[in-house]
Order: C-alpha cells, then structure tokens, then sequence
C-alpha cells in the first residue's frame, strides 16, 4: 500500500504512541529526580540508584530472579519448541486436540489460576517451595509462549526442504539439526527471551510458588510499592526496562536480518 | 507429514546406516531376554520416537498443567484447618480398616450464601467487559494507522508496540501510581492549566482501574488486529473506490468485517485475563473494587484458606472456560487457514 497517511492516521498513532510510552517515560525522568517528592523536581542525580547498590535485598532478589529466568527459559526452549514442531510438522495424532489446548489455555488464564493450581500441586508432589518451584512454574507457562513463536515460523515455511533432506537419507534427527533448526532460529532465539523476560517480570505466579528465602525481585518491587512510589523503585524500574528494551532491540534486529538473509538465500 | 518423516523405532533403522552410541547400546542390550522383550513389545505396539518427542511435552504440561487444576478441584471439597498444609484430607484410613471420604461443599455454598463473591464476579466481568470494549476502540485506529504507514516505518511501529507488552507489567501499573495520585501528575497539569480548581481523586477508583487495564492490555489489541489488517487483501477497497464507495463507507463494508478475526482474537487475549486481574485493582483499585482476582489472592495469603480460594479459582475456571475454548478454537482455525 503507497498511500500516505491521513491527519486521522497520525492523530491516532501520536496519541496512541503518547499514551504507551509516557508514563514509562515519566517514571524514568523521575527516577533522576534529587527530590523524594515524585511531583516535585529537585534537579539532577543519581543518588536513587547509589541507594539500590547499597540495598541488599534488593541486591539478593535480582540475582534469585536473574537465576531462575536463566535456568526457566532455557528449559522452555528447549519443550517449547519440541511442542512448536509437533504441532506445526506431527499432523493428528491421538490427544492433538488436548495438546493445542494445553498449550493456547496457559497463555490466557488467569494468573492466580495458575499460581494457586501449581502451588496445589507442588504440595501434593511434595517438593519444597523455593527457586526450584518457582523455575518449574515459569517453564510451564513459558514453554508455551516459545511452541506459538516456533509453530507460527514453521507454518510460513515450506517442508520441502525437510522433505528432500530425509529423501536423501538423513535420519529425522539430523533432519531437524541441520535443516529445520537454522530455519527457525530466530523464532527460537525470541521465543528465549520472550520465556526471559517474561520470567522476569513474573509477580503473580512466582508470589505462589515461591517459599520462604526465594524472593523475586517483582515480588520485592510488589512488596515496596504497597507502601508508595519511592524514588528507588523508579531507579530499579528504569534499570528493568532500560535492559529489557536493550534486549528486545537488539533481538528484533538480528531477526529481521535473519529473515532478509533467509530470503535472499531462498527466494 | 509424509510417512518418512515417521522415525521407525530404533531397531527399524535402516541396516547400511553405521549405529550411532545409542545404536550400538541398543545392539548390545538385545542380548538380554527382558530388553528384548521389550523392545519386541514397543516395536510391536507401534510406538516410534515420534512418539516419544510428543510424550516430553505432552507429559510436562499434563503434569504441571492439567494435574494442578484435578489437584485444585479436588482441593475445592475439602474444609479449612489450622494445620500445615491448612485444609483436611478428603481421603483417610481410620484405624486401617476404613477409608473415610469426606467430601465438604461447605465452600461453594459460602461462594453462593456470601453476596460478596457474587459480586466480585460479576463486577470482574463488567470491569473486563468495559474495558475490552475500550481497548478496542483505542486499539483499533492505531493498528489500521500502523497499516497504513511504509514498510519501513511500519517496522519502527511495531517494535514500538512490543517494546512496552515486553516491559514489567507490574513496573508499567506502578509508573500510573504517581500519575494519578491526588498529589500526582496529572491533578498538577490539570491544576495548572486551571481545568479544575481543586484535585480529582482518581487513584483508588474503577476509573484508574479502567486506565490500567486499558494500557496495561493495548499491544494485546493491537498486534492481532495489525496482523490482521496487515494480510487484507487492499484491492477490495481500490475495487469499492473505483465504483464510487466513499472511504469511509468502504470502511465499514469492507475492512470492518473483513478484520473481524483479529478483533476477535484481540478482545478475547483481553477479556479473559483481564476477568481474573489481581495487580490492576490491588495497585490502582479501591476498597470497594472488588475483583475476583483479589478475592482470591486475600483468601490464599490473608486468610490462608486454600479450599476456599481454590472453590474460588474453580469458579472462575468455569466462568472463563466458554471464552478459552472459543479462543482455542479461533486460534486454531487462524493457524491452520494459514
């Protein structure tokens, strides 16, 4: 489509884009803010974020968090996208119908659900609440973000090549190494950080599973900002989405490189 | 899938092929009678290593998935205690003879009984509702605009819509805190600016719950919706132009229904968590907005009463699961009309 944009069109996306980013971009500005006061500005500093290095519990929850969205997205990458390629290259197979559904309904439930049904769980199998829990939790739910990035790369592309390479012999496993998992590379790499920050943020779910010791940071945040907006949530908060936008960045440029290469190679 | 992408079991390999390690293995466990028992039975039986690549998944989820919410169910039936872990085991031996089952419906009689409950559902499915239909009307002129632009610019726009639904949820709610409150942001322009004399109080209202929903929830509209709009095939509206329909008519004969799909699939990836929302009416919300979401969360970690906070996520399983298997369903019909 050539055509440009209409005064409607760019009223619509001023104030759109206005309306997602400037509270984002407030809470940065006040995060540099001298006064405590978050109406008040007292001029320039960095003070806020000299308190964070100082604050041990804050300190501790970012590296119990840092852990568990390592160790969780690994893990769902690796189910996720075994669960992807099932559902996009298995055809029917008996329980299909069970397997989709298990894997959309987690990406719309309600967290609470999940997070009181696998704390139950966890009860019932016995396993000690902690960071191991709260990983297990955020590999379920994650696992299925990943299979919907994956299966969505596999649809768009032909098996054909999967076809020709198992017609000249190699086994499915080589297959899948050597043809299938460059082609879908990019969705596996964002399907990581997805199932990344995704863990990272995680307040809800991580609250239930967690046990005593294992404090996340979102549930360190949760528990500061019940008693008002400080300075220092806004310095934490701004190091979040500083690294996550950073991350997100970078990772839809490799993509879209990868793609462009990929379409060059195979028009 | 053809048939020869179906992995034959590993003794069906093909015999020029050299063994890999678990071949070999396998060569020399056949030795033993019960492997190769085994083995004979597996092969007989049909299953493949296809097979096997479904159950990783497959048992993860029924495990950590399905099996939560039979444990949640069963959980819902059974009385609260002062104990660790706080409720009475449904199944007993007592005195090794008998097995006593004591099924309670205590709970869900209080969820009917105690006009609160009622309450926090129903206002949960308002609040969702009003706020899903809002989402689509801030969501959808954005996306049909992000249409329009070039490719190039549509690329930058994109990312811009994911870069916040990648952000902290919880960091996002708290950034309106200081937005809303009495003394926040906004009261300060508007005070300035002499639109109003003296603060509105809108932090702790449904309003700012309407607000958090609404931002929180947008690139949830909007990315389906731009999928959507994105595919549609623009020669349609050249064609109604070209015989003389107006824009705006074309509009609403046209792109309107044509983008029905990703309106749907938007207000359901909405609706249906937004119904069970904890952080948006704990943070932003008052007193008196009652989310079934919360109510779960304080009977869970106030009250300790897990049967009642699982009798209460067995509810709202029940008032959600007509829109999750439409969902399901839509999705399905999108993935595979692809």
């Amino acid at each position: 489509m050539h055509s440009r944009l209409s005064a409607f069109n760019i009223t619509a996306l001023v104030t759109g884009f206005a309306f997602l980013y400037l509270p984002i971009v407030i809470l940065v500005i006040f995060s540099f803010n001298a006064s405590r006061l978050v109406t008040v500005w007292g001029g320039f500093s960095t003070q806020w974020y000299g308190a964070l290095l100082e604050n041990e519990g804050i300190r501790s929850a970012a590296a119990v968090t840092l852990k568990v969205a390592l160790i969780s997205s690994t893990f769902a990458t690796v189910l996720g996208t075994l669960a992807g390629l099932i559902l996009a290259r298995f055809g029917s197979f008996r329980g299909r119908t069970l397997f989709s559904g298990m894997i959309y309904a987690p990406m719309v439930m309600p967290e609470v659900i999940t997070g009181l049904s696998l704390l139950l769980a966890f009860v019932a199998l016995a396993i000690d609440r902690g960071m191991m829990t709260i990983t297990l939790a955020h590999i379920t739910f994650s696992l299925c973000y990943v299979a919907v990035v994956v299966q969505s790369r596999l649809v768009t592309f032909d098996n054909a090549l999967e076809e020709a390479a198992m017609d000249l012999g190699a086994t499915p496993a080589r297959t899948f190494f050597q043809v299938t998992l460059p082609v879908i590379m990019p969705a596996v790499v964002s399907g990581w950080l997805l199932s990344f920050t995704l863990s990272l943020d995680d307040l809800v779910i991580a609250s239930f599973t967690s046990g005593p010791g294992a404090t996340t940071l979102p549930m360190k945040i949760y528990s500061q900002v019940r008693l008002g907006v400080t300075p220092e949530i806004n310095a934490v908060s701004t190091i979040i989405v500083g690294l996550v936008a950073g991350g997100v960045i970078i990772a839809s440029l490799i993509a879209k490189q990868a793609r462009r290469d990929s379409d060059a190679n195979h028009p | 899938m053809s048939e020869q992408n179906e992995i034959g079991f590993i003794s069906n390999d093909p015999p020029h092929r050299a063994p890999g390690p678990i071949g070999s293995l396998h060569a020399s466990l056949l030795a033993y009678t019960p492997y190769r028992w085994l083995a004979g039975k597996l092969a007989a039986s049909g299953l493949r290593v296809r097979h096997l690549v479904i159950a990783v998944p497959y048992i993860w989820l029924l495990l950590f998935f399905l099996a939560p919410f039979l444990i949640v169910f069963k959980l819902s039936f059974s009385e609260y205690r002062i104990a660790i872990p706080p409720y009475a085991p449904i199944f007993e031996f007592i005195d090794q003879t008998y097995l006593q089952v004591r099924l309670s419906i205590d709970n869900y009689r209080l969820l009917f009984q105690d006009s609160l409950y009622i309450q926090a559902y129903l206002n949960s499915v308002r609040v969702a509702g009003i706020s899903t239909l809002l989402t689509l009307l801030i969501g959808y002129p954005i996306a049909y605009s992000m249409v329009k632009a070039r490719p190039r610019t549509r690329f930058i726009l994109l990312m811009l819509v994911i870069l916040p639904f990648w952000t902290s949820f919880l960091i996002r709610v708290y950034a309106w805190i200081g937005i809303l409150k009495n003394e926040g942001l906004l009261n300060a322009f508007l005070l300035k600016i002499g639109l109003i004399s003296e603060p509105l109080s809108l932090l702790n209202t449904d309003i700012a719950v309407y607000i958090g929903i609404v931002y929180s929830y947008l690139p949830f509209m909007i990315l389906p919706l731009y999928a959507n709009l994105e595919k549609m095939d623009m020669s349609l509206i050249e064609a109604a132009t070209d015989l003389g329909c107006k824009p705006v008519p074309a509009f609403w004969k046209i792109t309107l229904p044509l983008s029905l799909p990703g309106i749907v699939a938007g207000c359901f990836l909405v609706f249906i968590p937004a119904v069970g929302e904890f952080v948006i009416p704990d943070l932003l919300g008052g007193p008196d907005t009652l989310m079934i979401g919360k109510v779960l969360w304080t009977e869970f970690f106030n009250n300790l009463d897990w049967p009642l906070s699982s009798a209460v996520a067995v509810l709202l399983l029940l008032l959600l699961i007509v829109p999750i298997v439409l969902f399901q369903r839509h999705q399905q019909k999108t993935a595979e009309s692809h």
